[in-house]
């Protein structure tokens, strides 16, 4: 176990977000916004403009960030990035892919739902061959 | 994969046959040990594979239900409500704390939201819409425990994945790599031990007959010696040497140059 990920244990943590206005109004309306001293949001909200490079930094700079313990990306989003997110495979921060208002919520398409769905079939499989 | 290369290259002693002995014992208990551990993780994978399944369905309904009540919020309150909302960020009320929960010697993470501080937006919606602004909040809230709820669970399944994963590997390598190896040394050594017993046998035997057969051949010369000693005595006492007694019948045969007649 290399690379075994480091479970950090100070106390808090945020929630990182990428999103879109809607949903990211809803949450920080519940309160998980947080600006730092250099003006930094921990959310990114998406616009037409937004471009998949400003995504992809985003996604980058909260899977790095160690006071971050779990990022919620709509899956629209994460569609964007999809490589991105296949390859990211930390336990610390989670990622969650999250519906949006305007898409619908595809299981398929989530990664680890995808690999959960995958495990679980063929371990019913294995127990039923058992 | 071939028998007997799959040994370790030791010295064929009794000593180095107890030591790998002990490593075999060693190595049969560390597997039943991890074996154990990979069960138990499985049992409880299988547990988190359960929860995220259902907790991933309860998750779509959530996010309806609050995105829902934000539209309600936005139409009684008015569509600029977001912008005092993004104004109002400073700093996190709502973080997660997370703690390790140990199984089987693995330490998963888990998450739990808590409040910090006092909630800046209790004055959102003042003027109108207030009510639905803040179902909107308490909707979210919920959304968050859903969501953090889903986040340890999946952090656990990365974890335990890994965790079993290289369990796994351990426990085969245990059982087809080392535990063959070791068997294969203790029967190498028991082989040359017995060989090296064999030889010595052997080669007692072999001496032991030597002994036998120069003892024979020692007794049977001396018993010969003695003969012609006692003959030797017996001829003297006549008066005649055993030889000269000899020479005369041998001679009597012979022509005498002498003797004309």
């Amino acid at each position: 176990m290399a690379n075994k990920a480091q479970i950090p244990t100070n106390n808090s943590a945020l929630i990182a977000m990428i999103a879109d206005e809607d949903t990211i109004t809803g949450f920080l309306l519940a309160g998980v916004g947080n600006v730092d001293l250099r003006r930094k949001t921990n959310y990114l909200i998406l616009d037409s403009k937004t471009t998949v490079k400003a995504i992809e930094d985003a996604f980058k700079e909260f899977t790095t960030k160690e006071d971050i313990a779990i990022v919620l990306i709509s899956q629209y989003v994460a569609n964007m990035i999809r490589f991105l997110v296949d390859s990211y495979n930390k336990p610390i921060p989670a990622i969650l892919e999250i519906p949006s208002k305007d898409h619908p919520y595809d299981p398929t398409h989530d990664s680890v739902l995808s690999r959960v769905k995958y495990l679980f079939s063929s371990e019913s499989v294995a127990s039923g061959r058992r | 994969m071939s028998g007997q290369s799959q040994r370790l290259n030791v010295v064929p002693t009794v000593t180095v046959l107890g030591v790998v002995k002990a490593r075999l014992v060693g190595a049969t208990r560390g597997h039943a040990l991890l074996k154990k551990k990979s069960d138990a993780l499985t049992v409880q994978f299988r547990q988190i594979l359960k929860k995220i399944v259902t907790t991933k369905e309860t998750m779509g309904d959530i996010m309806k239900s609050s995105s829902f009540a934000l539209t309600e919020a936005k139409y009684v309150a008015g569509d600029n409500i977001k912008h005092t909302v993004l104004e109002n960020v400073h700093n996190a009320t709502l973080r997660v704390r997370s703690r390790t929960e140990n199984v089987a010697g693995v330490k998963l993470p888990k998450f739990e939201y808590f409040h910090e501080g006092e909630t800046k937006n209790d004055l959102t919606g003042l003027a109108r819409g207030g009510q639905q602004v803040q179902l909107c909040r308490v909707a979210y809230v919920k959304a968050i425990e859903v969501l953090v709820e889903l986040a340890s669970l999946q952090t656990s399944f990365l974890t335990l994945d890994e965790a079993i994963k290289t369990t796994n590997r351990r426990v085969n390598a245990l059982e087809n790599v080392v535990k063959p190896r070791l068997e294969n040394t203790i029967s190498y050594i028991k082989g040359e031990l017995d060989e090296l017993e064999r030889e010595d046998f052997f080669r007692l035997k072999k001496i032991q007959g030597y002994k036998k057969r120069e003892l024979e051949r020692q007794l049977a010369s001396a018993q010969q010696f003695a003969e012609e000693q006692v003959a030797e005595k017996v001829s003297l006492q006549k008066g005649i040497s055993i030889n000269a007694a000899h020479n005369l019948l041998t001679d009597a045969n012979k022509k005498d140059e002498d003797i004309i007649f």
